[in-house]
């Protein structure tokens, strides 16, 4: 009974959340707006026993992640929208089509789930279990995320260095000369 | 097993009525005084000369970027703590897992260091 009320809960908040971002005005409000909704959904995510994936969803997504979104409002400096009428014609009713048939589809399939749906108790997403299935069975795609973090980490710095000179007539490096060293520093 | 979460419920409530009340009191308590000078933007008693939402520059960007990524490699050392001793009386491998793991990363940390990266250009 706890466990339906917190879901309402929560559901609500994220729901409402969602619905926020996606209509404030002010862009930074809606990114804090997704951080609610974010905290919602690792509630959400507790009460699936998916307790290692709650955890994970508040520090990287709630806190990473979500500034890394307040960075790119802040970095374009998005201005606070004003509304205007931009549907018009043949759009408007091809949009109100698709999007009824979206929430029937999502109606139906919902309520199809909802009737099945319920969550045993289980340890399968404690901390520790994901670790023994990590740390064992796991163990390749463990080491290969380090190499996808790496491979983040080089992209991130390529698109963001400022002196990027290209060399020669600017269609390919010359040979012997690896696209690294077309990098420039000061 | 939900009953576990009780006190980090209990902390949200209280950091919501908290956050609520000294909201709320300081709507209520504080005066509102509405002239030319009082609106104004407080720069320490300078008056201001121009919006204050500049662009940011994109080494910020940067900043935050490799934040995530750290970020994530962190979460990883996560569960591998918590099992760690389980698995280190089965050998030592868990250990050289988290090495290799992170000899990779630090491997790019150093690349990125060297192609400075930390560097504020």
């Amino acid at each position: 009974m706890v466990e339906l009320i917190l879901f309402w809960v929560f559901a609500l908040l994220a729901v409402g959340g969602a619905f926020g971002v996606v209509v404030h005005p002010n862009p930074a409000k809606s990114a804090l707006l997704l951080v609610l909704t974010f905290f919602a959904l690792a509630g959400e995510y507790v009460l699936l026993m998916a307790h290692f994936i709650a955890i994970v969803h508040v520090a990287v997504y709630a806190g990473a992640i979500m500034v890394l979104f307040l960075f790119v409002i802040m970095l374009l400096n998005v201005p606070e929208e004003t509304r205007t009428s931009r549907l018009w014609g043949i759009m408007r009713y091809a949009g109100f089509s698709l999007a009824i048939i979206l929430f029937a589809e999502i109606g139906y399939f919902g309520f199809k789930g909802f009737q099945t749906a319920y969550v045993q108790e289980t340890d399968l997403g404690t901390v520790e279990r994901i670790g023994q299935a990590l740390f064992s069975k796991y163990v390749l795609p463990f080491e290969i995320a380090s190499i996808l973090l790496l491979v983040a980490m080089l992209g991130a710095l390529y698109l963001s260095k400022r002196k990027l000179e290209i060399v020669g007539d600017g269609k390919a490096a010359p040979a012997g000369k690896k696209a690294e060293e077309v990098l420039v520093e000061e | 097993m939900l009953s576990q979460y009780l006190p980090v419920l209990i902390v949200l409530a209280f950091a919501l009525v908290v956050a609520g009340a000294i909201l709320f009191l300081s709507h209520v308590v504080s005066p509102r005084i509405k002239d030319a000078v009082k609106q104004q933007v407080y720069e320490s008693g300078i008056n201001p000369q121009m919006d204050a939402r500049l662009r940011y520059p994109i080494r910020f960007y940067v900043v935050a970027m490799m934040f995530v990524l750290f970020d994530i490699e962190v979460i990883f050392m996560y569960p591998w703590a918590v099992v760690y001793n389980q698995f280190l009386s089965q050998g030592a491998f868990i250990f050289w897992e988290m090495v290799v793991f992170l000899g990779i990363l630090f491997a790019g940390y150093l690349y990125l260091w060297k192609r400075g990266a930390f560097q504020w250009e």
